[in-house]
């Protein structure tokens, strides 16, 4: 029974989290890309987006460390890698370069490909092609979140 | 920089940024887990690992997210995608293989890794933001996308 739950509660929170993205407008990719364009007309609405997610993380975060398990019970899988590393590093460079090419992240695609987007449905399965590849050639890179 | 003041939604941006504290907190404290699309999606790439029934109803939900919303509000035009069909995959495959890569994305780095205080989301968080604005300059100002 609490397994349905807890199926339930990773729906309830996937839509959650992607109105988040809609209402916030990190799901246009337009509202994206002119927010990186800070050398152009800047819009730096994007900023309050993080500002607005990190003050109730830095709460719920908190609480989180503080406790021994989760709600649905097993251990809580927070990381705990503290070393800056060459792949975190190069890996985030081409992470950015691509959401600066079309201004989608993946969340933000999987919403668009709801909306019906031919484009993003394209984006999302070139980004499972990119996770692949990076798997397949660095498997041995061993990166815990 | 000249800033956008026409685009520029700080209301909605904050409260969407909120709303997705508020999924992250939610899902570390029931689930026990980051809240992290790429590193959820990835794990989809493992089929025998047991664990896709929950990653499939996050997913699902993110992806159903805008049909909820409809009932509330008018989603018309929300979304524009401007790039071209090859900008999109190009994009999707540095996004993926950088994600993968980098262990994380906008949601697991930027928002959860942020909350959680953790020097190497800071840095990730930090190096993908620059590669946007240096990709977004790039094709916007000297390539004239």
């Amino acid at each position: 029974m609490k397994r349905y739950f807890s199926l339930y509660s990773q729906y309830f929170i996937g839509v959650l989290f992607g109105l988040g993205l809609i209402v916030s407008g990190m799901s246009n990719p337009q509202k994206v890309l002119n927010f990186l364009d800070i050398t152009g007309n800047w819009d730096p609405s994007l900023i309050f987006v993080m500002g607005g997610g990190v003050l109730i993380g830095l709460a719920g975060f908190y609480i989180a460390s503080k406790r021994a398990e989760s709600f649905f019970g097993g251990a809580l899988h927070i990381p705990t890698r503290r070393d800056i590393t060459k792949p975190l590093v190069i890996g985030s460079l081409i992470f950015g370069a691509g959401w600066g090419i079309a201004g989608f992240c993946p969340g933000p695609a999987i919403v668009a490909v709801g909306q019906g987007h031919l484009k993003a449905l394209v984006f999302v399965v070139a980004m499972l092609a990119g996770m692949l590849l990076c798997n397949r050639f660095f498997a041995g890179h061993k990166q815990s979140r | 920089m000249q800033i956008d003041w026409l685009a520029f939604s700080p209301g909605p941006a904050l409260l969407g940024g909120l709303i997705l504290g508020v999924a992250a907190v939610l899902y570390v404290l029931l689930h026990g887990r980051i809240l992290g699309i790429s590193g959820i999606v990835a794990g989809l790439l493992k089929p025998l690992a047991g664990d896709w029934n929950w990653r499939f109803s996050l997913l699902l939900g993110i992806f159903s997210a805008p049909l909820w919303a409809a009932l509330f509000f008018d989603l018309h035009g929300v979304t524009v995608i401007d790039a071209g069909w090859p900008s999109i995959v190009i994009a999707g495959l540095l996004v993926g293989f950088g994600a993968q890569y980098g262990s994380g994305c906008t949601s697991g780095h930027g928002i959860c890794g942020l909350s959680r205080l953790s020097p190497r989301s800071l840095v990730a968080t930090l190096t993908f933001m620059l590669a946007g604005f240096v990709m977004v300059y790039i094709t916007r100002h000297l390539l004239g996308l």
